[in-house]
């Protein structure tokens, strides 16, 4: 199979170094442009297995808003990002749901649970405890 | 008109204003108002559902909601801090009187013994950018879109152009790509990107949008609504370069291009601004040109991680709080700080220089392997990289340096090294 080469700017830290990424066969073949050892692990981790996690929102029932802010609990494939966003967008829940309540578990066989990011039916109105 | 008296009343229930209560009431406030237009707490949190929240101040990842319900949490459990919600303020005073308003109570005044001002800041828009061309439906701004998107539930379009690479366009193209919509571009005058390098990674390479930089919107076209976008490259004098214009056919276009702080309240109350900042000028203790006045926050200035506005807000809170109490120890010396070589804003402009004191610094243009410099040479840290998107935070201790009492003005700058 052909060389190819692949842009990768490192996040890891606020030099930002645009590396240049040679790939045979799939394999990492050379790293340039990397101030330091860490972007070289960071490259390895974005070319071969990327990972983010995701945050998006769920329909929800019985509150003044119309959803519900969620994320998973850990970092999924990046591939999988939107096929899980179009499995959420029907899922619907009611109020009142709890910080951190488990909305879907291991989503789409990911590993990862996806989560609620808010505490409905305490926020909307303010009242003492 | 009915009076409400308190201790100290806090004006915006964002990060800042929440921080400013209880770090108010721990240090023995009486009573603590705060107050806010919006329906809920939290200020812009509730609709930054995207994580990178709290990293520095409780070293995890969180979304803005959550980052919020810390506080929220404490803030209910407080006895003395008191909350309205939908109650706008339309007016302070220097005699920390505030006119306030609200459906149930009408117009009524608090009269406090210190203010924070907590208002955070609100998006620019089309009308301070002079874009020429028609004036269609399908222009908004990346803030109100996340609310829309967010909040409400619905895609303000199917073909989106995002003018400006701040961070809540790059995070909005992120979430209308996620939600099924097609950003085409992300169109940047700047050399650089506006937003954070994780941000240009996680939300524009990931998904492959192109982001045009040293570009700019030429022309709108549309009638009823938006058609197209017209968009060119520009010198280094930010003028389009004729010949390079092309047009992106689009049904909404996205305002990314800045934010600034919500300040005709305390431009009214004769608070004294800072033109670089366009926040009020304030000292080391976050007190404004007016006794007992504190502002924290977006307000101040535009801050690129809550962590810094939620401990800009304890320390105006504190404040405020001995402020109210009769405890707070007016500065003995007075010295105004400089913006030297490099450097864009810089707050506080004023310390008393007693103790430790901690700045939030941005400069103009981007610089590799340069120190910050106080003074001739009184103080100084290296910096392996300075960029205007990064806000730099430098403590210096005062305490250490034995400043003579006769200086009254020093210079902070960035030099090479
Ligand atoms: C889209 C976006 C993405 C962001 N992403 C990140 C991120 O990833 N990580 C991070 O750390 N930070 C991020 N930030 C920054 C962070 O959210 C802000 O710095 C922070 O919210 C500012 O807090 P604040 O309290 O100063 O202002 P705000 O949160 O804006 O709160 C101000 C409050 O004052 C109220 N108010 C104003 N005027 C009046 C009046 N006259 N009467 C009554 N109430 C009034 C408003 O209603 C509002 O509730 C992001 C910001 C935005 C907008
Ligand atoms: S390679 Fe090293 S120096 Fe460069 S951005 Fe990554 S962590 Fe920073």
């Amino acid at each position: 199979m052909a060389e190819k080469t692949y842009n990768i700017t490192c996040i890891v830290c606020p030099l930002s170094c645009e590396m240049r990424l040679m790939v045979k066969d799939g394999k990492i073949e050379n790293i340039k442009g990397n101030r330091c050892r860490r972007g070289i692990d960071y490259a390895r981790q974005e070319f071969y297995n990327p990972q983010r996690v995701l945050t998006t929102t769920v329909k929800l029932k019985g509150d003044r808003l119309p959803l519900l802010p969620v994320r998973t609990n850990k970092p999924i494939p990046r591939r999988m990002l939107k096929e899980c966003v179009r499995y959420l967008s029907k899922i619907e829940v009611k109020a009142p749901v709890k910080l951190g309540e488990v909305i879907v578990s291991n989503i789409l066989n990911s590993g990862a649970n996806v989560i609620s990011t808010k505490e409905v039916g305490s926020t909307g109105v303010y009242r003492k405890t | 008109m009915r009076e409400i008296k308190a201790d100290v009343a806090i004006i915006g229930a964002g990060p800042a204003g929440l921080a400013a209560a209880l770090s108010a009431e721990r240090e023995g406030a009486g009573e603590v108002l705060v107050l806010d237009r919006g329906e809920e707490l939290g200020g812009i949190l509730p609709q930054c559902i995207h994580n990178g929240f709290g990293l520095h101040r409780f070293k995890e990842d969180l979304t803005g909601p959550e980052y919020a319900q810390r506080f929220i949490d404490e803030v209910k459990t407080k006895r003395k801090i008191d909350v309205k919600l939908k109650t706008i303020v339309l007016e302070i005073n220097q005699n920390k009187e505030v006119l306030a308003t609200n459906s149930e109570e009408g117009i009524f005044k608090i009269r406090a013994n210190s203010l924070v001002l907590a208002m955070g800041c609100r998006e620019k828009t089309r009308e301070m950018l002079h874009i020429p061309g028609s004036r269609p439906a399908g222009i908004f701004t990346a803030g109100l879109a996340q609310q829309w998107v967010n909040l409400e539930g619905y895609l303000p379009g199917r073909e989106v152009v995002i003018l400006g690479s701040g961070d809540v366009g790059l995070i909005m193209a992120r979430r209308l790509t996620l939600e099924g919509a097609e950003v085409k571009a992300v169109v940047e005058i700047m050399p650089y990107p506006g937003g954070l390098t994780r941000n240009v990674v996680q939300c524009l390479q990931d998904f492959d949008i192109p982001l045009l930089l040293e570009h700019t919107i030429t022309f709108i076209h549309g009638k009823d609504r938006l058609e197209a976008v017209s968009v060119a490259k520009v010198n280094s004098k930010k003028e389009p370069i004729p010949g390079t214009e092309k047009i992106i056919p689009c049904d909404t276009l996205l305002l990314s291009v800045g934010l600034i702080p919500e300040n005709e309240l305390s431009s009214l109350a004769g608070i004294e601004i800072d033109p670089s900042t366009g926040g009020p000028v304030v000292d080391e203790r976050m007190q404004t040109s007016v006794e007992g006045i504190f502002a924290c926050g977006n307000v101040v200035q535009i801050n690129d991680l809550v962590d810094y506005v939620s401990q800009q807000g304890e320390v105006a809170g504190k404040n405020a709080a001995l402020y109210a109490l009769g405890k707070l120890e007016q500065p003995k010396g007075v010295i105004n700080l400089k913006k030297g070589r490099n450097i864009r804003s810089l707050v506080p402009q004023i310390i008393s220089a007693q103790g430790k004191v901690s700045f939030f610094i941005r400069v103009k243009n981007p610089e590799q392997k340069v120190k910050l410099v106080l003074g001739k040479s009184i103080f100084q840290q290296k910096n392996p990289i300075v960029k205007p998107n990064q806000m730099i935070t430098w403590e210096v201790p005062f305490e250490d340096l034995r400043l003579n009492d006769d200086v009254k003005e020093l210079e902070v700058s960035i030099r090479k090294l």
